[in-house]
């Protein structure tokens, strides 16, 4: 049996929590603590804090961060903003594991490099947003999915990967807050173009999603979003995480690798 | 009083969060008057040995533990860098450890590695464990999250309380009179860690010297 991660990804806006729906309509959930109890509850293995508006703004807010990972009872990632080893330093004093690099990487992609020769790959991992323009070419966003790098996602992430990435989390815009699957096709070609774990990100509305991931995708691990906060497509807020249970019957033993 | 010693090596509020979730207070602090009250001591710590070791002694602590935990023998927890200071040494930095378990911290040797057992050493690891003491109520292999680039090697195995299996058998608990450490973050560990932290908390010290008793090899090695 393999134990594939799965990981919620938590949005952070202004204090509070959000959901958006391909990178768009921030919808307030609440606070953040509240779902991270309920996370330490439900025995996540791992989570992801992104901060969308924090590289807009041009600051991390490293108190609100503490005060989130103070409450969590497993290792945190956390992304949004970070553009010198000076904040990643800060950012594991605060006790945060690996930090997500996005942005700020493809603006100058010696801070991946500076990152992992200092803190080691394992806890570097680099963002990827991909949308697919009007020819159906796949290319890696920047900005919170505003700007397009004229990059593919596939050269992207093996040039992160020469400079120290220890990990891919992998997103599709088009796809996020859709319950409707990933984006197997990305997946795919990204993880066959590099030797570290891809998470597979953006789409996911099932268990079934994940294993679509690992077995056609590719991936290592899988990333959700809305599926973990709320009850269903256009449903309530739910905080919510598959038992170990689910996640051995309907996922791991379906993804012998 | 559990003092949780800061000794400016991170964030230590988890630590708390996790003992009062298992049902026990926890100051963190540093200072000499602190560590000297305590009835149990938690030494946590990330980061570099040497940094980590120079940091304990800039302001006393280092004495005072010493004092408290040799002198008296008021129970400590090591966790992750705070459990290899416990040691003599490290090949990271040339700076001795506080030297009370007779064990070295070394590099992982990368010959022994696969290709995939990437240093440092981080995730999710199962764990097989010492049934009681500091592993009461847990499964013998419980999981446990660990980030660290160097491992516990101790003089007598009879030391080990924790195997974990990183390219080879790596030494990530152990247990020596009323000192014991852990590589691995209990706090970062759901109910294992907490069952870590509150077998920790719980313990008597009459417990404590019993477990010690049971280990005549250790006993032998001094």
């Amino acid at each position: 049996m393999s134990r594939v991660r799965v990981i919620p990804v938590l949005l952070l806006a202004d204090g509070g929590m959000v959901k958006t729906m391909q990178f768009a309509k921030p919808r307030y959930l609440g606070d953040p603590i509240n779902a991270v109890k309920i996370y330490n509850e439900k025995m996540v293995d791992e989570l992801v804090l992104l901060d969308i508006e924090a590289t807009r703004r041009g600051r991390i807010d490293f108190e609100w961060i503490e005060d989130i990972v103070s409450e969590a009872f497993m290792p945190v990632a956390y992304g949004g903003g970070i553009r010198t080893t000076a904040q990643c330093q800060e950012l594991f004093r605060r006790g945060v594991e690996k930090i997500v690099v996005n942005t700020a990487a493809n603006d100058r992609p010696e801070l991946i490099e500076e990152a992992a020769q200092r803190f080691g790959s394992q806890s570097i991992v680099v963002s990827i947003d991909a949308r697919r323009n009007l020819w159906g070419k796949s290319r890696a966003y920047v900005n919170g999915g505003k700007q397009d790098t004229g990059t593919s996602p596939v050269e992207w992430s093996r040039k992160a990967c020469a400079l120290g990435a220890g990990e891919i989390l992998l997103t599709s815009i088009a796809h996020e807050g859709t319950f409707k699957g990933y984006d197997i096709d990305l997946l795919r070609e990204v993880s066959a173009a590099v030797e570290v774990p891809v998470v597979a990100n953006g789409g996911a509305g099932s268990i079934d999603h994940f294993v679509h991931a690992v077995v056609d995708g590719g991936c290592s691990a899988v990333a959700a979003g809305s599926m973990f906060v709320f009850a269903g497509k256009g449903e309530g807020v739910l905080i919510t995480y598959p038992s170990e249970r689910e996640l051995d019957e309907q996922l791991w033993k379906r993804v012998v690798q | 009083m559990i003092v949780i010693v800061d000794y400016g090596v991170g964030n230590l509020r988890s630590i708390q969060n996790m003992l009062a979730r298992a049902g026990h207070e926890a100051t963190i602090a540093g200072d000499v008057a602190a560590i000297r009250a305590a009835t149990k001591l938690i030494l946590p710590g990330v980061g570099h040995f040497r940094y980590g070791m120079e940091a304990l002694r800039a302001n006393g602590a280092a004495d005072a533990l010493t004092e408290q935990v040799i002198g008296r023998g008021v129970p400590i927890l090591g966790i992750c860098l705070g459990a290899q200071l416990l040691g003599r040494r490290s090949d990271e930095g040339d700076v001795a450890g506080l030297g009370w378990v007779p064990m070295d911290v070394v590099a992982f040797d990368r010959a022994r590695l696969r290709p995939t057992d990437k240093v440092p050493h981080m995730g999710w690891t199962d764990t097989e464990v010492t049934p009681g003491g500091l592993f009461e109520g847990l499964e013998p292999r419980a999981r446990f999250y660990y980030v660290h680039s160097f491992h516990f090697r101790c003089d007598d195995p009879a030391l080990v309380i924790s195997t974990a299996w990183h390219g080879y058998p790596i030494a990530s608990g152990i247990h020596h009179r009323n000192i014991f450490g852990v590589q691995f973050h209990p706090e970062k560990s759901h109910r294992f860690g907490q069952q870590v932290l509150r077998n920790f908390a719980a313990m008597e010290r009459a417990a404590i010297d019993a477990l010690s008793g049971a280990r005549p090899q250790a006993e032998a090695a001094r």
